[in-house]
């Protein structure tokens, strides 16, 4: 179920340990979102507030990396549309907005 | 004192290791950028506290890193807040992203050589040429904001803003045939650069398995150099193309003279790469991956012999450089220090270097991940380090 957003939501973003490293963060860190809480607003703001983070989770071209993977509330969301309004729970701050890099060895 | 820095990349993150002049007791600093792969890292020549780094993971793509400091602190150039894109409204079709740090766009536009989109696969079709990693950077010689990186699927690019951006020298693929070029194991990389002190309008790289290249304008234009090369894999084994070229290296004082480890075979050059003849001489075999050039000695090669293509460990379990002191055909084992059984190990294609003291030094780190290091040319070597994660590349620096 989704709500309407309220007009900034922070949202909570749960990023892998490279991402951590690299932009010398947290395991998880806390986005203001203005408007609709949706991937592709999420995942900017996250760029903006921390820009080490950019071209990690989506590429150059503002695409999801094919070896990331996004979960909410334990769904995989990584192939919703990227405007698609995301749980409320997560617009709340309830539940963390994870960035899983793929299972594949190493 | 003089001072020496190593630059160490691994598959698990990059290391500097410092020792003075007499080079026998080091510091081990790092993991830098741990969990990623460091594929090179390499200082400029005229500013030995800027050092390139490429970060790089199959998972979260490409970071190019740059120190000030000798590789204490490192940043992503161009990361300032301001000059960020906005992916958060849908892009108009076919707008081009502002700019942004650590992109590698491919050049397709015809006034730069063709609008190559494929390569050879490894079947032979047609395959898009893709992006993957930047597998080595070679500052410029006269500038620390200039900077080129070999990149797979395999061009050239330089950048003039220390790294902040981008443009690929696009000539090499137009110009050499890159619709024909197809992958190695290692995938389709170009993983050497070499300029030429005395000429900054030459150049040279290899590309595995296209073969080498030379541009004498800057790198506008390229043509492949692989007349002599014999790889009798291919259905033509002195095909212009084609050629599996593992490593060049090439001494500043005789630029027209090159030294490549090929798949298999020593080679050399005496023409600048318009031909070249076999010096693999007594090697006990004559595949490997690096090959280097004595600092102060243009006649004075190594190499570390590796059993076979599909054997990547050192013949008999003997970890041995060899050393040519008449630029190849002979050839010595350099075994003291180095372990002579049960050694599994393989030395990477960009995992040997030297320094240029005197007696010159000579370092390469291995798949186990050690790094040895000789202070005498190669008479004697001691491990600096013997527990890193894989090495990938080693680079020295010698420091005033």
């Amino acid at each position: 179920m989704s709500v309407a957003a309220d007009p900034v939501a922070s949202v909570r973003v749960r990023l892998p340990d490279q991402l951590q490293r690299l932009a010398r963060l947290e395991r998880e860190v806390t986005v203001a979102v203005a408007g609709a809480v949706t991937q592709r607003s999420v995942l900017g703001a996250l760029e903006r507030q921390f820009p080490a983070l950019r071209g990690t989770i989506r590429d150059h071209a503002g695409v999801r990396r094919p070896k990331v993977r996004i979960f909410a509330c334990n769904e995989d969301i990584s192939h919703d549309p990227v405007d698609a309004p995301l749980p409320a729970a997560i617009v709340r701050g309830e539940e963390p907005l994870f960035v899983l890099g793929a299972i594949s060895g190493g | 004192m003089s001072g020496i820095r190593v630059l160490v990349g691994t598959r698990k993150g990059g290391f500097v290791l410092d020792a003075d002049g007499k080079r026998d007791r080091w510091t081990v600093n790092g993991p830098f950028f741990a969990g990623w792969e460091v594929f090179h890292m390499k200082g400029s020549p005229v500013d030995p506290d800027r050092i390139y780094a490429s970060q790089t993971s199959s998972w979260f793509g490409q970071i190019i890193q740059r120190s000030n400091d000798g590789g204490k602190t490192w940043d992503q150039p161009g990361l300032e807040p301001g000059d960020l894109p906005n992916f958060d409204v849908p892009p108009e079709d076919g707008a081009m992203p502002p700019k942004v740090p650590s992109r590698f766009a491919y050049d397709t536009s015809p006034a730069t050589g063709k609008p190559l989109t494929t390569h050879q696969w490894y079947d032979g079709t047609p395959h898009p040429w893709e992006f993957a990693r930047v597998w080595h950077l070679e500052p410029s010689l006269d500038d620390p904001d200039t900077v080129y990186a070999g990149v797979e699927d395999a061009a050239l690019f330089k950048s003039t803003d220390g790294g902040q951006s981008w443009h690929e020298l696009a000539g090499l693929r137009g110009h050499g045939r890159g619709d024909d070029w197809m992958p190695g194991a290692g995938g389709l990389c170009l993983h050497t650069i070499l300029l030429d002190r005395n000429d900054p309008a030459r150049m040279y790289v290899a590309i595995s398995s296209a073969g080498a290249f030379r541009s004498t304008d800057a790198g506008r234009t390229w043509r492949p150099i692989n007349r002599g090369l014999v790889s009798e894999m291919l259905p033509d084994p002195t095909a212009e193309l084609g050629h599996c070229v593992h490593n060049l290296a090439m001494h500043p004082s005789r630029p027209g003279v090159l030294f490549m480890q090929k798949h298999w075979d020593v080679m050399r050059s005496d023409d600048g790469g318009d031909s070249w003849h076999e010096v693999s001489g007594n090697l006990p075999s004559d595949f490997g991956f690096p090959i280097a050039v004595h600092a102060h000695e243009p006649e004075t090669i190594y190499v570390v012999p590796i059993e076979s293509d599909s054997l990547h460990y050192p013949p008999e379990g003997k970890l041995r450089v060899y050393r040519s002191r008449q630029g190849g055909h002979e050839w010595e084992p350099l075994t003291r220090g180095l372990p002579q059984q049960n050694c599994y190990v393989n030395v990477l294609r960009d995992a040997m270097a030297v320094d240029t003291l005197d007696p010159g030094g000579i370092y390469f780190g291995t798949t186990g991940g050690q790094v040895y290091a000789s202070a005498d040319g190669g008479d004697n070597w001691m491990a600096i380090v013997r527990d890193l994660p894989p090495v990938l590349s080693v680079e020295v620096q010698t420091l005033p």
